[in-house]
Formats: C-alpha cells, sequence, structure tokens
C-alpha cells in the first residue's frame, strides 16, 4: 500500500481498501523505521491523525474533497506551517513556530491532505547535497536498496550516499514511502537535484505560476515551490491544485488554465526535442550520457524531431547566479536579528553586540559567507561591477532559451545531475559553494529563465543508484512539458525502491549508536565548524 | 482583524522582555569612509574682512507625508495613531519569514494625486527598491523604497509670502519638486536611558509614506515654513495626507547650506526634529546664522545631521554617524514594477479598470487647490488677498465664510472682518476649530442681516456676538430682546437724551457752531453712551446738527 502512487492510494481510500486513519498510521510508523535516513526535522503525528480522522469522516459521508484527501504529504521545512516548527535547518530557528500556513500547504490542506512532517534540508535552502543542515545531513534510501548494497558491500554506516539538495527530506521521504507527495523548494535545481538522485519525479513548474507566500526565501526572484512525487500524473493533479494567482504574492500570474488530467496516450510525433550541446559538460557521467541519447533515440524512434540546439550563455550561469543569489541572501537574511523571533545571542552589551552574535551564533558558515559577499556586492561602488553585469548575463541565459523555443523547439531534454548521488564521504570532501556549482550545472539556468522544468527517474546506474533526466519547457507550458515526461515514464519503466527490497544490512544501522550521534546532532550539542 | 491581533499578542509577548538596546544605530557591516578633503573646493572661503551680509542660506526640504489611508502601504494592517502599542501588526509588518508585500492600490492613488497637484510628471512604471539598514524599529533589516524610478518627478509648487508692514504685499515663489517616492514608514523606538532599554512599537512600521523632495530653492526659514504651510493645506485639501506635524503626518528635514550668490553651494547640514512649522523657520534660520558664525570666525562647515531644540532654540550635533551608510539598495524582488496607465483607453485587455490605477480619472476628481480657491475667493468677494490668505489657512474657515454669505444680504467686504477678527480671534483665544465654534454661520448672517437692516448698530451687534458665544443656544434675536439691545429709534426719546447732552456740554456746542464740525462726533458718542450703544446712529446725528445749528 505505501508504495503506490498517489492516485492508486487515492483510489484505493475511495473504494475503502484503506482508511486515511490506517494509511496515516502507516506512514507515521514507516517515518520511525527510516528514521536513520533523517529526512524529517519533525513528525506532526497528533495533528496528522486528527486529520486523516476528518478525511475519513469525508470518505465516509461520499464527500470527499477530492483526489488529495486523506493522502499524507511532507513538506520542506523552509515553508511556513502553522503551529508546526518551521526551522529552514537552522539553528537561528530551530524554535521558531510559524502562525500562518504557506499558500501552497494551505491549498493541500483545504484539499484534505494529511501533514505527517516537516521535512530536513540544507540550511535556508543553501545547498545541493541536503548535507549542510543544522541537524545533520539526509541520507539517500537508495544507500540500504538491494542494488546499491550489492554492489557496495556491507558498510552502510560509511558508505551512503547523500540524497542531493536541497530538499534532500523531501525527496527521500517520497523515496522511501513516507508521503505520497512532497513539497520543495527549487532556487537552482534544490527540488530536481534530490528528485534525480533519490528516483522521484521532481517539478519546478514555471515561475509565478505557484505562490511563494509563507515559502522562507532564498532568492525571490527565482524561488518556486516544487513538486515530488513518485509518477508524473501525481505531479500534475498536485500541480493542477497548488497552480494559480495568490493576492498574497504579487509575482503569481493566473494559470493558463485549469490542469485535467494528463492524456494516457499522448504522441510525440512531430514535436521538436531539442538537445543543447552545452549540457554535454565536464564531469558529466558517461552512464548518465548513455541514458541521455538512450532516451533522445527513443523519441527519435517515436516520431519526434531530436535537434542539437545550442544555449551559448549557459556557462556563465553558475557565476551569475551566486552574485544574484548571494545579493538575495544578504537582503532576506537581514531580517534575522534576533529581536522579534528566531534565536537571541545572550550578549546584550549593546544592540550592536547583541545583533553581532545573535547572527553568529545563528548561522552556520554556508549562510553567513553568502550573506558576506553578498553585501559586498551589493555596495555602491560594486554595484554596477556585480550586480548589473550579473542581470545582464540573467538575460542573456533567458534569452538563449526564447531563441530555442521561438526556433520550433517544443521541450529540452537534459541530464539532471552530473552523475548518480554521491558518498556522503566524497561529497564532504569539497566545500558547500563548489559542490553547488557542480551540482547545479543542468537546472540552475531554467530558474534564471523562470521556466518549468521537470525530473524523471530514468535508470538505476551501475553502482544501483537512480539517473534522471530533465525536461525543460517555455514559460506557462507545464502541463505539455508533465506530458512528455509522461511519455517518457511509460517508456523507461523506472522501478521504485520497493520492488527491489531492502537490503537486509540496513536494519544494523539504525543501532544505538547512530540513534545516540543523532540525538547530539538534533539538540545541536555538535560543533558546528 | 485576527491576523494582526495574533501577530500583536506574540509581538507583545516579545516586548515585555525588554530589548536591550544601547548604542541603537548603525550596525552597518561595511562601511564607507568619507573624507571632507574632497569637498574643500565648495566651501566658501571664509573672507574675515568681507561683508557679512554677501553670504546667504540657501534651504532645500526633505519631507515625509504619512499617506492618509485605511490600512499600510504592504500589508492590511489598519492604520491609526495612538492606538495602542504593538496592536496594529500584521506577519508582514513584523517581517516574519515568508511573508510578501502587498501594494495597496489607496496609496498609490494617493502618490499620483499628490504628483499631479504638485505639477509632477506622472512615471507610467516605477519601481520599489530595498534600503538596507540594521535598526531595531526596522524590522526587515531593510526599508522599501523608490530609490530608482520613483512615481512622481519634476513637479512645481507656487507658495507665496505675506509682507510688508501688516503683510499685505503677496509676493509668489516657486520650488521645484524634485521627485515624490512611496516607501513604507518605519517602527518607532522608546528610548529608556535610565535602564537602558529600548521599547518597540511597530504600529508605524509600514505605513505609507510619501517622501517628497524640495530642490534648494528657499533661502530662509520664513520661506521653507511659507512652502510647507502651503503643502500642507495642498495635501490636507486633496486628502492624501492629514498634514499633522505634531502627530508625524508630515515631517519635514531641511537642508541648510550658506554661500555667495553666484559661487557653488556651500557645505550642508541636515536639520532634523523639527515638529512644527514654525519651528521650522527658526530652526533653519538659527542653522543659517550658525553656518555664517562658523565662517566668519574662519572655520569650515562639516557635512553633518543636527538635531533642533525648541527649548534653546538652537540646532546641535546629532550621534556621530561613524562615516557614510551604505544602504546597499537592491531591487525589490518581491513587487513586480508599479504601472499606471494614463486613462481607460490605454489599459490593456485584461485588466479591470477598477483595479488599475488611471490617472486621468485621479486629474479629474482633483479639488480645487489652495491657491485657486484664494484667486477665487479674492475674484469673486472682493476681499483682500491677505484675507484670502487667512480664510483658507484655517481649515473650515472658507465654508464657513461662504455660508454667512448665502444667507446675508451683507456685503462681503464686510463680513470678512468679522469671520476673519470675530470669529477667528474667539477661536485662536480659545484654541479651537472652526467646527468647534459655537456661533454657526446662520447664526452669524441673522446677527449680520439685523444689523445691516438697521435693527441694531454695530457696537451692539458685536456685543450680541460675545453674548452668542458664550450661549450659543439663544439666537441674536432672542440676546437682543433679553437685553433690551434693540436699536433706539423713538425721535421723542432720542431727543430728549440728546438735549440733556447738548445742555450738559455748551463748550463743545460753541466749537461745532464755530465751525468745528468735528466735535460732533464726540457728541454723539456721549448720546451712545447714554443709550449703551442703541441709538440709531443716522437719527442722533441729524437731532444734534439740529440742535447745535
Amino acid at each position: 500500500m505505501l508504495s503506490l502512487t498517489l492516485k492508486q492510494v487515492s483510489l484505493a481510500l475511495r473504494e475503502g481498501r484503506i482508511s486515511p486513519t490506517e494509511l496515516c498510521r502507516k506512514c507515521l510508523n514507516r517515518i520511525k523505521k527510516t528514521q536513520h535516513l533523517n529526512a524529517f526535522l519533525s513528525v506532526t503525528e497528533d495533528l496528522a491523525l486528527k486529520q486523516a480522522q476528518e478525511a475519513e469522516a469525508r470518505l465516509l459521508q461520499g464527500t470527499p474533497k477530492g483526489p488529495l484527501d486523506g493522502i499524507p504529504f511532507a513538506v520542506k521545512d523552509n515553508f511556513c506551517t502553522k503551529n508546526v516548527k518551521t526551522t529552514c535547518a537552522s539553528r537561528m530557528l530551530r524554535d521558531y513556530t510559524p502562525p500562518y500556513n504557506a499558500t501552497v500547504v494551505q491549498k493541500l490542506l483545504d484539499h484534505g491532505a494529511v501533514l505527517v512532517g516537516k521535512t530536513n534540508m540544507d540550511e535556508f535552502a543553501m545547498g545541493s547535497g541536503s548535507t549542510d543542515g543544522a541537524f545533520g545531513p539526509v541520507r539517500n534510501p537508495w544507500s540500504y536498496a538491494a542494488p546499491y548494497r550489492e554492489h557496495a558491500g556491507a558498510a552502510p554506516d560509511s558508505d551512503w550516499v547523500i540524497a542531493g539538495g536541497s530538499s534532500g527530506g523531501s525527496a527521500a521521504a517520497v523515496a522511501s514511502f513516507t508521503s505520497y507527495l512532497a513539497l520543495g523548494s527549487d532556487t537552482g535545481g534544490s527540488t530536481r537535484n534530490p528528485g534525480a538522485l533519490c528516483g522521484v519525479v521532481a517539478l519546478k513548474p514555471t515561475y509565478g505560476l505557484l505562490s511563494r507566500h509563507g515559502l522562507i526565501p532564498l532568492v525571490n526572484s527565482m524561488d518556486v515551490p516544487g513538486i515530488m512525487t513518485r509518477s508524473v500524473s501525481d505531479a500534475a493533479i498536485v500541480l493542477g491544485i497548488l497552480q494559480g494567482l495568490d493576492i498574497r504574492d504579487s509575482t503569481t500570474v493566473p494559470a493558463p488554465s485549469p490542469l485535467t488530467e494528463l492524456p494516457e496516450d499522448f504522441d510525440v510525433k512531430n514535436m521538436c526535442i531539442g538537445i543543447p550541446k552545452e549540457y554535454h559538460a565536464p564531469g558529466l557521467s558517461e552512464e548518465t550520457l548513455a541514458q541521455w541519447s538512450h532516451v533522445a533515440d527513443m523519441f527519435e524512434r517515436a516520431g519526434a524531431r531530436v535537434e542539437l540546439v545550442s544555449l551559448p550563455h549557459t556557462q556563465y550561469s553558475i557565476v551569475c547566479y551566486r552574485v544574484l543569489c548571494h545579493a538575495e541572501v544578504a537582503s532576506n537574511m537581514a531580517r534575522f536579528d534576533g529581536l522579534e523571533y528566531g534565536h537571541r545571542s545572550q550578549v546584550d552589551s549593546s544592540t550592536e553586540a547583541m545583533y553581532a552574535s545573535t547572527r553568529h551564533e545563528g548561522f552556520a558558515d554556508v549562510v553567513r559567507g553568502r550573506i558576506l559577499s553578498g553585501n559586498y556586492f551589493l555596495l555602491k561602488q560594486n554595484y554596477q561591477h556585480y550586480i548589473v553585469k550579473a542581470q545582464k548575463v540573467r538575460r542573456l541565459i533567458a534569452n538563449d532559451f526564447k531563441h530555442v523555443f521561438s526556433s520550433g523547439v517544443d521541450v529540452l531534454l537534459t541530464p539532471t545531475t552530473l552523475t548518480d548521488a554521491a558518498r556522503y564521504y566524497d561529497f564532504t570532501q569539497e566545500d558547500n559553494q563548489t559542490r553547488s556549482a557542480q551540482e547545479d550545472v543542468f537546472t540552475q539556468p531554467v530558474n534564471m529563465a523562470g521556466l518549468p522544468a521537470v525530473s524523471v527517474p530514468t535508470a538505476l546506474s551501475r553502482r544501483g543508484l537512480p539517473i534522471g533526466l530533465q525536461l525543460i519547457g517555455p514559460a506557462l507550458q507545464d502541463k505539455k512539458l508533465l506530458s512528455v515526461a509522461q511519455w517518457i515514464e511509460q517508456r523507461v519503466g523506472f522501478r521504485s525502491i520497493s520492488e527491489y527490497g531492502e537490503s537486509s544490512e540496513s536494519k544494523q544501522l539504525y543501532d544505538e549508536n547512530y540513534k545516540c550521534n543523532l540525538e547530539k546532532v538534533r539538540n545541536g550539542l555538535k560543533v558546528f565548524s | 482583524m485576527v491576523v494582526s491581533c495574533v501577530a500583536a499578542s506574540e509581538l507583545l509577548y516579545r516586548m515585555n522582555k525588554q530589548i536591550i538596546i544601547l548604542y541603537p544605530k548603525n550596525l552597518c557591516i561595511i562601511r564607507r569612509i568619507s573624507t571632507t578633503s574632497s569637498q574643500w573646493h565648495v566651501q566658501p572661503q571664509p573672507r574675515a574682512r568681507s561683508a557679512p551680509h554677501h553670504l546667504v542660506g540657501v534651504v532645500g526640504l526633505e519631507i515625509h507625508a504619512q499617506v492618509n489611508s485605511n490600512t499600510k502601504l504592504f500589508s492590511s494592517s489598519p492604520v491609526c495613531f495612538s492606538a495602542p502599542p504593538n496592536s496594529l501588526v500584521s506577519f508582514f509588518d513584523a517581517s516574519l519569514p515568508g511573508t510578501l508585500p502587498v501594494l495597496n492600490r489607496r496609496c498609490v492613488e494617493a502618490a499620483v494625486m499628490t504628483g499631479l497637484a504638485l505639477n509632477c510628471t506622472i512615471n507610467r512604471k516605477s519601481l520599489f527598491d530595498r534600503k538596507h539598514y540594521f535598526y531595531a524599529d526596522l524590522p526587515a533589516g531593510y526599508q522599501i523604497t523608490q530609490q530608482r524610478q520613483p512615481i512622481a518627478v519634476d513637479g512645481m509648487m507656487t507658495y507665496s509670502r505675506l509682507e510688508g508692514k501688516k503683510g499685505s504685499q503677496v509676493i509668489r515663489r516657486n520650488v521645484r519638486i524634485k521627485q515624490i517616492q512611496l516607501e513604507q514608514d518605519s517602527g518607532k523606538s522608546l528610548h529608556d536611558d535610565v535602564h537602558s532599554q529600548t521599547l518597540i512599537d511597530l504600529n508605524r512600521a509600514g505605513v505609507g509614506l510619501m517622501e517628497l523632495v524640495m530642490e534648494p530653492d528657499m533661502s530662509c526659514g520664513e520661506e521653507a515654513a511659507a512652502a510647507v504651510r502651503e503643502l500642507q493645506l495642498i495635501l490636507q485639501a486633496l486628502g492624501t495626507c492629514q498634514g499633522n506635524m505634531s502627530e508625524g503626518q508630515l515631517r519635514v528635514d531641511a537642508n541648510v547650506s550658506v554661500h555667495r550668490p553666484g559661487e557653488p553651494l556651500g557645505i550642508r547640514t541636515e536639520v532634523k526634529n523639527i515638529n512644527s512649522v514654525r519651528y521650522l523657520a527658526r530652526a533653519i534660520d538659527y542653522e543659517i546664522q550658525r553656518q555664517i558664525d562658523v565662517l566668519q570666525r574662519g572655520g569650515t562647515v562639516q557635512n553633518e545631521t543636527r538635531a533642533y531644540d525648541s527649548k534653546s532654540g538652537e540646532t546641535i550635533p546629532m550621534r556621530d554617524k561613524e562615516g557614510l551608510q551604505d544602504y546597499r539598495f537592491m531591487p525589490e524582488p518581491n513587487l513586480p514594477p508599479l504601472i499606471v496607465y494614463e486613462d481607460n483607453a490605454s489599459l490593456p485587455t485584461g485588466i479591470d479598470a477598477c483595479q488599475a490605477v488611471v490617472v486621468q480619472k485621479i486629474r479629474e476628481g482633483l479639488p480645487e487647490l489652495p491657491s485657486v480657491k484664494r484667486d477665487r475667493l479674492v475674484q469673486t468677494y472682493g476681499i483682500l488677498p491677505e484675507h484670502s490668505f487667512t480664510l483658507v489657512n484655517e481649515d473650515g474657515l472658507v465654508e464657513f465664510f461662504e455660508a454667512v454669505l448665502k444667507a446675508t444680504k451683507k456685503e462681503p467686504r464686510k463680513v470678512i472682518g468679522w469671520v476673519t477678527n470675530e470669529l477667528l480671534g474667539h477661536l485662536k483665544q480659545k484654541d479651537m476649530s472652526v467646527a468647534e465654534s459655537p456661533i454657526s454661520p446662520l447664526a452669524l448672517a441673522e446677527l449680520l442681516e439685523l444689523q445691516e437692516t438697521g435693527h441694531i448698530s454695530s457696537s451692539v451687534a458685536k456685543q450680541v456676538f460675545q453674548e452668542m458665544w458664550r450661549s450659543s443656544d439663544k439666537s441674536p434675536l432672542h440676546i437682543i430682546q433679553e437685553q433690551d439691545l434693540g436699536l433706539v429709534s423713538d425721535a421723542t426719546q432720542l431727543h430728549k437724551i440728546c438735549q440733556k447732552v447738548v445742555d450738559l456740554h455748551p463748550d463743545e456746542v460753541n466749537a461745532i457752531r464755530s465751525g468745528n464740525k468735528k466735535v460732533l462726533n464726540k457728541l454723539m458718542g456721549l448720546v451712545q453712551k447714554e443709550t449703551k450703544g442703541r441709538a440709531d446712529p443716522l437719527l442722533v446725528r441729524a437731532i444734534l446738527q439740529e440742535k447745535t445749528s
């Protein structure tokens, strides 16, 4: 039951094969069983059971609120949830409880979905591994699945792989069957990257199609709530519910059309699939490349036109992103001063001293570094050299996409990440900034241009880890994009973890020793570097 | 509003922890150190022997006008002066993470209207920016303002100064309006120096402000005061700002420098903490004189911020800012460009005319502006220009005046004195507004009508006015009857009184008879004294003339 898709379990609920409270309990138990993944920062057990009971009453009366009624979901911990802690995986907000729900959360609740918990991430979504949060890294569920274990051998506590990030907790939650859908956020690839590494469908909708109200921002001009599900049609259902104008977010746009179900027999014949040559980048693994060309061939065989196209300014995207991102971070983080909410330092010799130590204690290195460089870029003397230039480059990057799409290309097909998931040990040999630059290379230009993109898992690598491919579409053509994604999904036959079974070793992992370490981290005893 | 109540309670809880603040300004991550050396060339060279009157003041103004709107600029919290602390605070106002600004159309319309009234160019597209600085009453760590492209630019305001002995000479002056920008107000910090604490009230945080920049086209305190007074009247006429300086709805900072005409402008100081038009004039004049004194002593004027101390009448340097702040401006990413449309025809399809800001519609709705009103009053009623200023300066007085005119046949030029002297004099004495006047326009008109038709003399009319002021429920006629103040026009009675006066003053009578006709007035006065001013003056004159001929 737990490994069904949202659509399947929704049907099961309606047919009475399972009740919402049973389903909710199963998910909560599953969360406990997979605690070693560190995917959740808080579990809203009581609230979830209460919501499930309400859903049950509705289902029994035959008046469900829609396809999401009674469906357990998880939310990245940078979306505000009323009366539920929202930490952004930061010491700054470790005890912060918002008094309101983010619009996207509220919409899911209004449709009867059941919130089971808040998921782990990189601090304030700054990272690409979910390794830089204040409460410890997220482990990729595939680290414990048979295909990887058979390849890696029997040392799961040392060779586990990362979940990707920054929405690693949400991806791990969907992949490990603790929730049928999860919200992530995507600023430079933070939904698609972990989606690809954990083998789930990860949609980054068009900028402005989903409300950011209640999403604690990273880069306001690029942030988009992301949708993670186990199938493309599930993502479409959720998109249909979440999309549209929100008066609380002035950057939202009306939905181009109500999103009805995706066509089951979408025809790609006569479509034009663009293959951006710049995405054949250094560091791209052979296996990912092979998947990429394999799917491209599939399109060609089905009668689509597959064309090599050029997005010439892609190479400048990372450095340009860094300037714009850090500048907005510097600005957005200014509110965390310890006065109104969040952590407040004990130092009280002066307001300035209190501000300084509050911010020093509350933010870890990655955040502090971005604040510092962001403020540097924003200085009057530097503004023209950095911000204005970066804005111009951003326009060029966006124009690259415009040109390609206006030349007749329907969607672009690219890899989502360079490789499959790295071992935590390997990944942490490089710093956050280097990793982000490497990991976001394929995902991040899309955010510059505000376009919709979706990552679809296509296969397992030889290491037994998921590989995902990305489709990019023109603005507001999210539905068409998903239709093409579903076409791929129907043909690649990607199987979820449940179909491989968990390796026996995984149980060893959840030993006392580990639990102890986890507690230490959660209590913040770990001295942060 | 539920939303703000929750926020407020949470904030109050926080506030009770009493934020400890010792040196509350200027934690700036990176500061730019400024040197004054580069500004030397513009410093007027002190010439000890040069005539002091060669140095003249140059005054520019930065005015913050609170938009008169029900809710704040970017949130739905109500706007209200003197509400309990932190009772009008939405999640956005408290900068709760994840909240976003939503622009209040009313504030945009107010800014457009003000821009039109000040002859500005309204930018069809304007932009919002973040201005960063750390301060306890600025919860987000930045203020949303319009730095790059404000909503209105390049305006001009005409104001007038009354000069001459009796202020009877009206001199018109122009001041250029550089720009009007929309921005957020900050909260308020209440410093408790004894306990080294600061309490924060966020009720004001996020209230809409129009920042108006007036170019340095003024030369002294009185001009600046006249310009601000005119602006106040314009804003009040538009209803875009209540303009009360003491409640902080209108806040004026003055940029003051001195130079010799024809030479570059001198180094300026910024004078803050001015909370009335009267103090504005004093503060500026003090500052001009101070700068002249400094230069004449051979010193240099520092580019600094000074506060006006209304008790001592001096300006004093404010806390050292430790160099210039770099506000690290950046575009506000959560607000799309603000677009206003010229007319309904220019609205793109799909945009609801009710939701859009249409300049033409606002232009058509502009009320009569003070200068136009004054000209109209002078032309229509033949009153003196200085009277038109008195009328327009007092809220509601023009309406009062015109209401009186409607109900009486008395000439406007004779009514004006009653309104600007008797009525206004009484109001000022009691510090009352026109609306609070115990005498209604109709009652005053009735009184004047009684005088005009000869029922009472002018001196009795003033007596009756006093009585009306004291007991507003009595009509003038009632008072006249009650106190028997009606004009005595019984010829027999007046003859008797006149004869008595003539008999008692033979010297005066002789003087009149020998040609000094002016002495007749003295006798008339004596008759009026006898009758307590109730004698019909025409009749008395005729009788006295007869008796003294």
